[in-house]
This record gives structure tokens, sequence and C-alpha cells, in this order.
């Protein structure tokens, strides 16, 4: 653990920018010596939406009504529309339409 | 092999303009985006210095919002750190893709073009490169208009963010869930796509009520990058070949 306030805060966010830019350098780097696996390939795929998915699973499981039907509704504007500007702003209509209904 | 790859030629301060206002159209909704992001950080409680240095040093949204979600008074580190590199990773598999053609500019030119990587302006610059008009202007120029309305974003959804006094009210604590969950769904879906998010829900889940805090998101990215371990995509050769010119 580790306290996030002021400096202490700066030097979390220090450290996330270093490890963003091994993924920005580290592709070209490593094709320098040596083509990418196709099964490490595939990993990198299905790992990326993975993480989105696992960091909403407290969300969809312990938020209230209104956070799950936001959820809910994103989900449906994003595969009919394919658009995320459309679909995050149904989102948070709904939420903010449930909360001021009921 | 010589198949398709056209000489990149060196940067120029023309190609780097024309990438920029190529971009800058597109770039605009970054700026919404942006203002998410800012919205989101005020809510989670970072000072304006973090939330201005994280977008100018991190530049990468999703991972940003990531953050956010895991961030309070105290944090653990390492999640964190993997959270950031697992979600991205895909820069790696995207800078690998544009090797062909960075491989044939000086060092600093390809490194510190990479600095500006980011999902919009890297396809532009890989599509003009498998046109057979290679440009790294387009890489760097469109990275500038990503970073500069992203810049802006972040200030404006700031400003905003102090002003609003309850953000559940208007829906306004859901912009991180449902910016997530938009970039999951927008991602290309197949059996094996949907079979790696479900693992990763479960994974996560059962992570979340059975070990520590914050491991459910290390849980649920492993869990999903094991499915595409064990299950390659058919694909046509055409990519590799151009990965090994």
């Amino acid at each position: 653990m580790m306290a996030t306030d002021g400096m202490n805060g700066l030097l979390v966010i220090l450290l996330m920018s270093v490890v963003t830019l091994v993924t920005r350098f580290g592709g070209v780097w490593v094709m320098s010596i040596v083509p990418i696996n196709p099964r490490f390939e595939s990993f990198i795929n299905t790992m990326s939406g993975s993480v989105l998915i696992a960091i909403l699973v407290p969300v969809a499981v312990e938020g209230d009504t209104a956070a799950r039907l936001a959820l809910l509704a994103t989900a449906c504007v994003m595969l009919v529309m394919r658009k995320p500007m459309p679909a995050i702003a149904a989102g948070i209509a709904v939420a903010a339409g449930w909360r001021y209904l009921v | 092999m010589t198949t398709s790859v056209l000489a990149m030629p060196g940067l120029t301060l023309a190609s780097i303009g024309k990438g920029f206002w190529r971009l800058l159209p597109l770039s605009l909704f970054v700026v919404v985006f942006g203002l998410a992001y800012g919205l989101a950080a005020v809510q989670t409680g970072l000072s304006p210095v973090q939330i201005v240095f994280m977008s100018f040093a991190v530049f990468a949204g999703t991972s940003q919002f990531a953050a956010l979600e895991l961030w309070g008074t105290q944090i653990s580190l390492l999640p964190l750190l993997i959270t950031t590199f697992a979600i991205n990773a895909r820069m790696l598999l995207m800078g690998a893709s544009l090797y062909p053609w960075l491989k044939q500019v000086p060092t600093t030119q390809r490194y510190g073009s990479l600095l500006l990587m980011s999902d919009a302006n890297w396809a532009m610059t890989l599509n003009d490169c498998q046109q057979g008009k290679p440009n790294l202007g387009m890489l760097v120029g469109g990275g500038l208009a990503i970073w500069v309305t992203w810049m802006v974003g972040t200030l404006l959804g700031m400003t905003f963010g102090n002003l609003i006094a309850n953000p559940a009210r208007f829906g306004l604590d859901m912009v991180m869930g449902c910016f997530m969950l938009s970039m999951v769904l927008g991602g290309r879906k197949s059996l094996r796509m949907v079979l790696a998010w479900f693992v990763a829900a479960l994974t996560g889940w059962l992570a979340y009520v059975y070990l520590p805090e914050n491991s459910h998101v290390v849980a649920g990215a492993l869990g999903g990058g094991l499915v595409g371990l064990f299950w390659l995509e058919k694909k046509p050769a055409q990519q590799s070949e151009a990965a090994n010119t």
C-alpha cells in the first residue's frame, strides 16, 4: 500500500506513466530482436478487454439498480449503434433518470 | 521479402502539421472523453496537479479511468501497475505492427514518435503505410492533436467537476463504468472474445469475493488472457508476412 496525497500520488502516477511508456516502446523494441509470437499476440488481445470486464465486476455486483441499469443501457446502445459517445450518454441518462424517479 | 513495405520518409515539420490538421476534427471527440476523465478524477479526490499530470504523462485514457477505480487515500501499487500494463498492452501490438516502417527511420525519430502513439493516430498511420503512403508525420502530428485535445478536455472536466456538488444525482458517477464498458464492446466480437470476457468476469468475481482487495482486476485479466493463450484466432498469412519483411 502507498499513500496518494500530494507528492506520493504524483510518484504513483509517474510509475504508471513509466509502465505505459514500456508498452508504447516495447512492441517496436521486441520486434527489433525477435518477431512477436502469435500465441503471445492472442494472449494480449483477449487480455486487454478482460481487464476492463474485471474492473466492472464490483460495479455490476454491488452497485445500486441505477448503476446496473446504466451499464445495461450502455451495452445495448453500444451493440446497436457501435458508437461510444451515445452509449455513454445513454448510461448516464438512465442512472440520472432512475435516481430522479425512484 | 519485398512485399508492400515502401520507404518511410523522415519527419518534416510540414508532414507533422498535415497529420495534426487531419486528425484534429476527429480529436474533438477526445475533448469529451477528457472532460469525463477530469470530472471523474475530481469525484475520486485527486488533486488538480495530480489530475493534470496523469493526462500529461500517462496519456492513455482507459488506463487512467481504471486507475481512478482503484484510487483511494491509500493504493496498492502492484495491482495498479499490473492493471495499467494489462490495459495498455495492446500498444505493444500496435507498435509492433508499425515496425516494418519504423525500423527505417533513425532511433530518435522511431521512439520519439512512439511517445505520442494512441489508438486513432496509430490506426491512420498503419492504414497509410499499408496503402503505400508511409508517413511518420501522421503518427506525430495526429498524436499531438489527440494529446492537446485530451489536455483541454481534462482541464474543462476538472473545472466543471468542482462546480457539481452531487454528481451521482446526475448519473455522473457512472461515467467511468459506462466508458469502460463501451470500450470493451467496441472491440472485435467473436465467440473467442466473448468466452474470454465470461472467464474474466467469473475469475474476477471469485477473486473479488475470496482474495485480497483489488486482486480481482489481475485475476480477471489473467483469466481472460488464458483463453487467448490456448485459443488462437485463425487469420490470413498476410499479417505475419508484413511482420517478417
